[in-house]
C-alpha cells in the first residue's frame, strides 16, 4: 500500500518520548516518523503505553523528555500547535452526552465561530451521511449504538479538516461486522482528505487492512516498525507471540 | 480542600480571565440559570417557611416569658435575612446543585469528553465552568430573596396560632418593618453571593480533577458538598464579622 496522492496531512516525528505516572516509567524512549498522508498503526498489548503516547502527541498529557515535531516544528510550543488542525477519535468516542449528535460534530465550528450556524446545518447534515447516519442529528449520543457512537465521533473529526487524525482503539468493543465498517470509515477518511493517521489498536486485523506501516510496542519501547507484510515476517518472539496469539481449542479424542 | 487552595484559586482566576466571552455562552447561561433556580425553588420555599416556624417556635415561648414578645418579628426577621436563610438556602444549594455539577463534570472528565474538547482548542473553563459558575452566582441570591419572605411568613403563622406566643401578624410585621432594613436584606445577599461562588468554584474543581470512574465521580460528589459546607460556614463567620465592621 502507498500513501496517497497530494495529500494534505503533516509529517510527524517523535523523537525519545518519555513519561512516566509517578514512580512508574510509562514511555521509555519512544522514536518514530510519519510521512505525509500516511496511516501508521501503533499495536501492542494492553498497557503497554499505547493511549499514553497519543494523548502526548495531541497534547493532553506533556512528556517528562523527547520531543514530538510536526513538520519539523517542535509543537511544545502551543502557537506552533496550534497552526496544524489536529483531530482525535477516543476510544469511548467520547461524545458530549448534554448535545444531540449534530451539536456534537458541528461543536468545533460553532465554538470557533467559523461558519453561521445555517452553514453549520449543513455541514453537519452532509458528513454525517458520508458515515452513513444521514437524519441523526437530533438524537442524544445515548441512543446510539457503541458503532454509531464512534462513527458520530469520526464525522467530529472529519468536520474539523484535520492534517493529522488519532484514533485510539477504533474498533475495541465492536461487533465483527461493526468493527469493519469503521475499518472503511477510517480508510475513506484518510482517501478523502489525505490526513495523516495514527492509529492504536489491538485489532489485527484492523491493522494490516489499514495500515502502511505498524509499530509494535511494549513495555513502552518500540519493538519493531514496518509494512504489514514486513510484521508478519518478523524473527521478534514478542512480535510473533502478538500477531499470532488464538484460543487454544481444546483436543477432542 | 486546603491542599487543592491554590488549583481552586488559579481556576477561579481562569473564569474571571474568560468572563468577557460570557455573551457568546448566554444560551448555556440560560440552561443552567432554569436548571438550578427553578429545581431549587419549591424546595427552598419550603425550607424558609419551616426555619422561620421553627425560630418562632424555639424563641417565641422564652421572649413571651420574659414579657418581650413584641420583638419577635424584628428577631426573627433580622435572623432570617441575615444569616439563616444565605446559609440554609447555600447548604441546600450546595447539596442539590453542587454535587449536580461535579457529578456531572466528573463524568465528562472520567469519560474523556473533556479531553475531547480540549483536542477540538475548546477551553473547558470557558464552555463548562463559566457558565455554571455564572448561573450559580445569579440565582442563589434570587432564591435567597423568595426564601427570606417566605421565611418571616412562617415565623409570623407560628406566632399568630401558636397559643403559647399569640402575637398577631399584624404586630408580627410592624416590628418587623420597625427593625429589619434594607441594608440588612443587601447584606443577606451579599453573603449568598459569595456562597455562591464558593460552591460553584469548590464543585467545579472537583469534578475536573475527577479520576477512575464511578468509584471517582462518587468521591469526587462527596468532596464536593463537604467542602462546600465547611467553606460556606468558615466564610459566614468572616463575612459576619467584615459586614459588622463596614456597618459601624
Amino acid at each position: 500500500m502507498t500513501p496517497p496522492a497530494q495529500p494534505q496531512g503533516v509529517t510527524v516525528e517523535v523523537r525519545d518520548l518519555r513519561k512516566s505516572f509517578r514512580a512508574v516509567e510509562v514511555l521509555k524512549g519512544i522514536s518514530f516518523q510519519v510521512s505525509r498522508g500516511e496511516r501508521f498503526v501503533i499495536m501492542g498489548p494492553s498497557g503497554s503505553g499505547k493511549s499514553v503516547l497519543l494523548k502526548t502527541i495531541i497534547g493532553l498529557l506533556r512528556p517528562d523528555a523527547g520531543e514530538i515535531l510536526i513538520e519539523s516544528q517542535s509543537i511544545q510550543n502551543r502557537a506552533v500547535r496550534n497552526q496544524y488542525r489536529m483531530a482525535m477519535v477516543f476510544q469511548s468516542g467520547a461524545l458530549l452526552n448534554s448535545m444531540t449528535v449534530g451539536e456534537n460534530v458541528g461543536l468545533y465550528l460553532a465554538e470557533h465561530g467559523l461558519k453561521a450556524p445555517a452553514e453549520i446545518d449543513v455541514i453537519v447534515a452532509r458528513v454525517l451521511e458520508s458515515v452513513g447516519l444521514k437524519g441523526l442529528e437530533n438524537r442524544a449520543p445515548s441512543e446510539l449504538s457503541g458503532g454509531m457512537q464512534k462513527r458520530v465521533a469520526i464525522a467530529r473529526a472529519l468536520v474539523v479538516e484535520p492534517q493529522l487524525v488519532l484514533f485510539d482503539e477504533p474498533t475495541s468493543e465492536l461487533d465483527p461486522l461493526m468493527a469493519v465498517t469503521v475499518g472503511e470509515e477510517i480508510l475513506r477518511l484518510n482517501e478523502r482528505t489525505g490526513a495523516t493517521s495514527i492509529l492504536v489498536t489491538h485489532d489485527r486485523e484492523l491493522a494490516f487492512a489499514t495500515a502502511h506501516r505498524i509499530a509494535m510496542i511494549n513495555e513502552g519501547r518500540i519493538l519493531f516498525i514496518g509494512t504489514a507484510q514486513e510484521v508478519q515476517r518478523s524473527t521478534d518472539p514478542i512480535v510473533q507471540r502478538f500477531i499470532r496469539a488464538e484460543l487454544a481449542t481444546p483436543k477432542t479424542q | 480542600m486546603f491542599h487543592n487552595i491554590g488549583e481552586i484559586l488559579i481556576l477561579f482566576w481562569q473564569v474571571l480571565l474568560a468572563l468577557p466571552q460570557l455573551w457568546r455562552l448566554r444560551h448555556k447561561v440560560y440552561d443552567q440559570l432554569a436548571y438550578i433556580g427553578l429545581a431549587s425553588l419549591s424546595m427552598v420555599c419550603i425550607l424558609s417557611l419551616f426555619i422561620g416556624g421553627v425560630l418562632a417556635l424555639q424563641t417565641g415561648p422564652v421572649l413571651v416569658e420574659h414579657g418581650i414578645s413584641s420583638v419577635l418579628g424584628g428577631m426573627i426577621g433580622l435572623s432570617m435575612c441575615k444569616e439563616l436563610a444565605p446559609v440554609m438556602i447555600a447548604i441546600l444549594v450546595a447539596g442539590r446543585i453542587g454535587s449536580a455539577m461535579s457529578a456531572e463534570l466528573g463524568s465528562m472528565q472520567v469519560y474523556e469528553e473533556i479531553d475531547a474538547l480540549r483536542t477540538m482548542n475548546i477551553d473547558p473553563v470557558r464552555f463548562l465552568v463559566l457558565p455554571r459558575m455564572v448561573a450559580i452566582a445569579v440565582s442563589l441570591p434570587v432564591l435567597v430573596l423568595f426564601s427570606i419572605p417566605v421565611g418571616w411568613f412562617g415565623g409570623a403563622m407560628v406566632c399568630d396560632f401558636n397559643q403559647k406566643i399569640a402575637v398577631s401578624f399584624d404586630s408580627f410585621f410592624q416590628n418587623l418593618r420597625e427593625v429589619v432594613e434594607v441594608g440588612d436584606v443587601l447584606n443577606g445577599l451579599l453573603k449568598s453571593f459569595v456562597f455562591a461562588l464558593a460552591i460553584g468554584i469548590i464543585s467545579c474543581h472537583q469534578g475536573l480533577i475527577t479520576r477512575g470512574g464511578p468509584r471517582g465521580i462518587a468521591r469526587s460528589v462527596t468532596k464536593a458538598v463537604v467542602n462546600s459546607i465547611v467553606l460556606i460556614l468558615i466564610l459566614d463567620y468572616f463575612l459576619t464579622r467584615f459586614l459588622l465592621y463596614v456597618q459601624k
